[in-house]
């Protein structure tokens, strides 16, 4: 059964904002000009919007900075920082706001010029004192342990790791607006340098520029829009801790608990999903996240890609390209959102799953620290 | 003449001063609870486990066993580009709790999940030292 908040906020416009290499607008413009985008395509005006979210590294207070860019006062206001995933936690949030009537129509944002800034991840992650004398890299480090700890405990391979970036290359090929369209084979990935064992040059992320933007509302202004509308039924959130030097478990994650949440809200399970998105910064989270949200068995995750979740497939996992292929501007949680929407309104074009009603998202912020999942249906 | 580029320094305020300086006199330190028994590490000034502030400062053996690790291939930081490849593991110690460290004085390819290693610490200041680890079997080459 579905609980009453299943249902409650109604995603009515998304849009993505100068993906690329590179670019001439500062990052508060890209969040302004995805935001416009995202009104236009809900066929409503920046002047609707009553309640802001955003986050990004370059602003200390992001919601503020990007509501003044916009010249709005908004009535809710949430910066919740959960790294990469926040997006689809502030989807929760944005829910809950809604169904309180604390707000009628909210932006969610993000935008980062990193690809521009000298291509190097931009990141307000402080460091833990514990790691600072042992070369911690956030955040590859925390990911490549995991891995690791993966391959020993469960047999999961090398190639299996690879398949989730050979998988994403061939979404990204029927995606026009991915920045890496070109095919990947295992081979390659295994070639591609050493990075931090067992992790390869190519199971990481892209660094690039980018914006996004979502704009969610009650379902009775979602009606009165008229436009195609999709349904946040579920959502839920969790954090089992922030650094990678105090990660307790380096194989199970937060992901079992916002995942539960979000399936309860909704009353739904890992059958009812027709597509699925889940933040792919490193090869191994797809395997923990498909793990962890019940699409398989813990340890089974390998196993799982193996047996495919590319095009075509029973379970198509990342569609978009994903933060692997697509796009990565640093914190890649919005994306999320706006590939499940053009999946449930069967916008993607050549890269469109066979009549989805159902969409799983789930962001992973930090060193697997932070988690949120939101199932989406139109 | 060229700086020498020393191992970064942590920020020592608080609970944890005595796990660093404790280091200094060859010593791993970390807390155990009185309540409920259990050790835990990075040091806190509540015992994460069941909030009790009935903290005590242990005397580890200095044993454990690698839990999980990675080498670093790369490195931007100024001290760090110069040890690479190096090891980040996580070990679990005799007294219970994981904690990071480095694996240090080995061939990076030598380091295996379940490898037993022990404690050596590296002074870094006058006050500070860090514990790091070496493998247990020189001979697992």
């Amino acid at each position: 059964m579905p609980s009453k908040l299943s249902g409650a906020a109604t995603i009515v416009g998304v849009s993505e904002a100068e993906i690329g290499w590179d670019t001439t607008l500062s990052v508060a413009e890209i969040m302004s000009l995805a935001a416009h985008r995202a009104a236009d395509d809900a066929g409503l005006s920046i002047r609707d919007i009553d309640a802001v979210f955003a986050v990004t590294p370059y602003f200390w207070m992001s919601s503020v900075t990007l509501a003044e860019q916009l010249g709005i006062q908004p009535k809710y206001t949430d910066s919740t920082n959960l790294g990469g995933c926040s997006f689809v936690s502030h989807l929760g949030h944005a829910l809950s706001a809604l169904a309180t009537g604390r707000c009628e129509v909210a932006l969610i944002a993000y935008a980062s010029t990193q690809r521009s800034d000298g291509g190097k991840l931009v990141t307000g992650a402080d460091n833990l004192p514990y790691e600072v004398p042992y070369g911690f890299q956030h955040p590859i480090s925390a990911y490549a342990l995991a891995a690791q700890r993966h391959m020993h405990e469960f047999g999961t391979t090398r190639e299996q790791l690879a398949r989730v970036t050979v998988t994403a290359s061939q979404w990204a090929a029927l995606n026009p607006a991915a920045l890496k369209r070109e095919p990947v084979s295992v081979e390659e990935v295994c070639q591609s340098p050493l990075i931090s064992d067992p992790l390869r040059k190519l199971d990481c992320c892209l660094i690039t520029n980018g914006g996004g933007a979502v704009i969610v509302t009650t379902k009775e202004r979602a009606k009165k829009l008229g436009r195609k509308s999709v349904r946040v039924l579920g959502a839920g959130e969790s954090h089992s801790h922030r650094y990678g030097a105090a990660m307790r478990s380096f194989t199970t994650t937060a992901a079992v608990a916002s995942g539960k949440d979000a399936y309860e809200m909704a009353g739904l399970g890992p059958g009812d999903i027709d597509v699925v998105q889940i933040y792919d910064a490193f090869t191994i989270n797809v395997i923990l996240g498909l793990e962890d949200l019940g699409f398989c068995k813990k340890g089974e995750g390998g196993l799982l890609v193996d047996k495919g979740i590319g095009p075509g497939s029973k379970l198509p996992v990342n569609t978009s390209g994903g933060g692997l292929r697509y796009c990565h501007p640093g914190m890649f949680g919005i994306y999320l959102i706006i590939e499940a929407v053009r999946q449930l309104r069967r916008e993607a074009g050549a890269r469109q799953v066979d009549k989805p009603r159902h969409a799983l998202i789930h962001g992973i912020g930090g060193v697997l620290s932070g988690h949120a999942t939101a199932i989406l249906g139109t | 003449m060229e700086e020498t580029v020393n191992r970064p320094c942590p920020e020592v305020r608080g609970t944890g001063e005595k796990y660093w300086v404790s280091g200094r006199n060859g010593t791993l330190s970390i807390p155990q609870c009185d309540t409920c028994g259990k050790t835990h590490w990075y040091p806190r000034s509540y015992c994460p486990h069941c909030d009790a502030k009935t903290l005590k400062w242990i005397a580890c053996s200095g044993k454990g066993v690698i839990h999980t690790f990675t080498v670093a291939r790369q490195s931007g930081h100024k001290y760090f580009k110069t040890k690479v490849p190096y090891v980040i593991a996580m070990v679990t110690l005799a007294e219970g709790p994981l904690m990071m460290t480095n694996i240090v004085d080995c061939d990076v390819e030598a380091v295996r999940i379940g490898a037993p290693v022990s404690v050596i610490f590296e002074d870094i200041t006058d006050s500070i030292s860090v514990p790091l680890f070496k493998l247990d079997t020189e001979s697992v080459l």
